[in-house]
């Protein structure tokens, strides 16, 4: 509790001491006025105080108001205990609220305590703890078991076990050595580490996470939007309301009935109207549920930018998946070398040789199958044919290494291969010498999470990819994706997606699931779209509006269930807080509910609803 | 130009009229008032000074909340 909470709480204890022998006492008159007027100041002093300021500002309409003239018009009546109580229970509300949104504040905060206080530099042998944002790009850094890392770099001495959980939520170890890349954030477990950073802070991977989380909630959802007009309207209407019902009910009984006006009855009615009609419970609750869904997601690595997403995610029926990166692996490796001419080992060295200049992770793959150093003196005339391959010069013999294109260009007669995946075909010196299947594997936990998508609710699963037919529709097929597009340029990746919105109700949302790194068009043309694996990827990061920090596609699921969970959390707030509302302002106005069933209704229904809000962040089981 | 400020107030619904202040402020295009990381971020029209707008800010939210601090 902070001071100001704890200056409340002693009032409300010194409110409560005084008030029970005063209700005990046999108190009359003017004396009993007074005597109540100590624990009434007591407690709703700053109230009466904010009110009157509220009037001078011509801001008339607000909680402290409603309050002011229920408490005061109690206590003209005579009400003097219901007066006080009123006061009471609204400011317990109000401490009960302020203590709760201050608890989930911190305990949102604390999930994601990443940022880095200090970098060590060494300097004349010994460390120098330096404040991040000082140290340049291309500093050497060290990180000692227990810190965290401050900047993203690569390991040039020692080796580690890092804890990547309040980046990924994923709480498996990773093992690294030297020469691993490694992202800000993390914690580093065991060993000393010397590591040198490739980026600035600012540019560093948790200087980015940190920003999206801290400005996330501040696109507000529908619901949100809803309440702060409805929260405008309302207090006005039921101000009037209650104005009416103190009014117009005793004129008619003067006037047509001529009996007695009965002013002193409907007047506590109109009170009680007022303490039902505090707004608080709503406005509280619906972004205390939102705050409350965003930080248990993140704390399952799942990012989300703002409420509305989450809105948006919980009506999510369609889901476009990318293949390569999303579904599979995205790491792919030489499955066989058939047809060879020559010995498999010597047509590998060959095609991986004339790949050697290229970074396309083909011939990534297939160095790294070669295994052994490559030495680039013996490649030349290097020709990138765009689309097709790659023609060079290796040890003066001429190798092309490609497609099916670039055999039909070359003009020469190739062997189809039966297998799905890509496949490099190779001639050498003008004749075909054999091709190299290379294929990419599906994420362990793909197949189950397309069914659990299936499970919570999704109608229509589609995968998108670049990749050959052949290769797509084997993975389809062990997905169990029964609808995939294949060979499709990143525009018709749009196209497509562009294509699928149209043919969905304006009701159900469409999600892109995508790897992030040349995704950004679509990820931002569909309703919601979902960045995998991102730690590193800026643009990705950018472009998506939910971020998963790891590249786990079950976690697709589980964002839909937290958002669901969310979501309903905050209808049933709205309903129960209006609903209790509604029937005690009937109630109220009929005379049959007092000023105590009042209290409840403002303050029970508060309490219960930010309890209620509080549930959103508890989503591990989903 | 954009920018985030820290706030300081107790109710939501005062951080909504907050909001709304800062909203109707002259040299402001766009505010955005987020109680539960207790931010406000505001987008200011072309060539206007922070500073100044914020002063200005500060004193229509004064207005609508009194009990309320903006951090600039």
């Amino acid at each position: 509790m902070n001071k100001k909470q704890k200056k409340m709480l002693i009032r409300i204890l010194i409110t409560v001491a005084l008030i029970i022998p005063l209700s005990l006492l046999p108190l009359r008159g003017t004396l009993q006025f007074v005597l109540f007027l100590i624990p009434y100041l007591t407690i709703g002093y700053d109230i009466l105080k904010k009110s009157w300021k509220g009037i001078r500002n011509k801001q008339v309409f607000d909680e402290n108001f409603l309050m002011s003239v229920a408490t005061i018009g109690a206590i003209l009546l005579g009400d003097y205990k219901e007066g006080v109580a009123v006061m009471l229970f609204y400011q317990i509300g109000e401490l009960f609220q302020s203590y709760a949104v201050g608890r989930s504040r911190k305990n949102i905060s604390e999930l994601m305590d990443i940022r880095p206080d200090y970098a060590n530099i060494e300097r004349n042998g010994s460390l120098e703890k330096v404040d991040p944002d000082e140290v340049a790009a291309g500093s050497v850094i060290v990180v000692q078991p227990g810190e965290k890392v401050p900047i993203d770099g690569v390991i040039v001495e020692g080796s580690t076990t890092l804890n990547t959980s309040a980046l990924t939520g994923e709480s498996l170890p990773r093992d690294v050595s030297v020469g691993d890349e490694i992202i800000s954030g993390c914690i580093n477990m065991s060993g000393l580490i010397r590591m040198q950073t490739t980026k600035e802070f600012g540019e560093s991977t948790v200087s980015k996470i940190l920003d999206l989380v801290e400005n996330s909630s501040s696109k507000k959802s529908k619901s949100e939007n809803f309440i702060s007009k409805f929260a405008r309207y309302y207090t006005p209407a039921v101000c009037y309301s209650a104005l009416a019902l103190a009014i117009l009910p005793p004129m008619i009984r003067m006037i047509f009935l001529d009996s007695d006006p009965a002013f002193g009855t409907w007047i506590y009615r109109a009170l009680t109207f007022l303490v039902i009609s505090c707004p608080c419970a709503l406005v509280i609750s619906i972004p205390l549920s939102f705050f409350a869904g965003i930080g248990g997601a993140s704390k399952e690595g799942i990012l989300i930018k703002g409420s509305n997403y989450l809105e948006t995610l919980s009506q999510t029926k369609v889901v476009v998946f990318d293949k390569t990166g999303t579904m599979t692996q995205g790491v792919f490796e030489v499955n066989g070398i058939h047809h060879s001419k020559m010995e498999a080992e010597k047509l590998l060295e060959y095609a991986a040789l004339a790949e050697s200049a290229s970074s396309h992770p083909i011939s990534k793959s297939l160095q790294r199958a070669y295994g052994k150093p490559l030495d680039r003196s013996r490649v030349t005339d290097v020709e990138e044919i765009s689309g097709n391959g790659i023609t060079a010069k290796v040890d003066g013999v001429s190798v092309a290494a490609g497609n099916a294109k670039l055999m039909t260009r070359l003009g020469i007669d190739y062997v189809e291969c039966h297998h799905a995946g890509t496949v490099v075909h190779i001639a050498i010196d003008g004749s075909y010498a054999g091709h190299i299947l290379i294929t990419d594997l599906l994420k362990p936990h793909a197949a189950d999470a397309v069914s659990r998508l299936r499970k919570c609710g999704v109608r229509r699963i589609v995968m998108l990819t670049g990749d050959s037919k052949m290769a797509a529709n084997q993975a389809a097929k062990e997905l169990q994706i029964q609808e995939v597009y294949s060979e499709l340029l990143p525009g018709d990746k749009v196209a497509k997606v562009e294509e699928l919105l149209a043919s969905k109700s304006e009701k159900e949302k469409l999600a892109f699931v995508g790897d992030g790194i040349n995704d950004a068009p679509v990820l931002s043309r569909a309703d919601i779209g979902i960045a995998m694996g991102a730690l590193g990827s800026d643009a990705a990061i950018e472009a998506a509006d939910i971020v998963l920090m790891d590249d786990d596609p079950l976690k697709i699921a589980k964002a839909i269930q937290i958002s669901r969970k969310c979501i309903r959390i905050v209808y049933e707030n709205i309903y129960f807080a209006i609903g209790v509302k509604i029937i005690c302002l009937l109630l109220g106005a009929v005379g049959i509910a007092n000023m105590w069933a009042a209290i409840f209704a403002d303050v029970g229904v508060m309490i219960l609803a930010v309890l209620n809000a509080i549930r959103a962040l508890f989503v591990k089981k989903l | 130009m954009k920018k985030t400020y820290k706030i300081e107030v107790d109710c939501a619904n005062c951080a909504n009229k907050m909001e709304e202040a800062a909203k109707r402020t002259a040299g402001v295009k766009d505010a955005t008032v987020n109680f539960m990381t207790l931010k406000m971020i505001v987008v200011f029209e072309e060539g206007q000074d922070p500073k100044a707008v914020m002063k200005e800010v500060l004193k229509n939210c004064k207005k609508v909340e009194d009990d309320c601090e903006i951090y600039f």
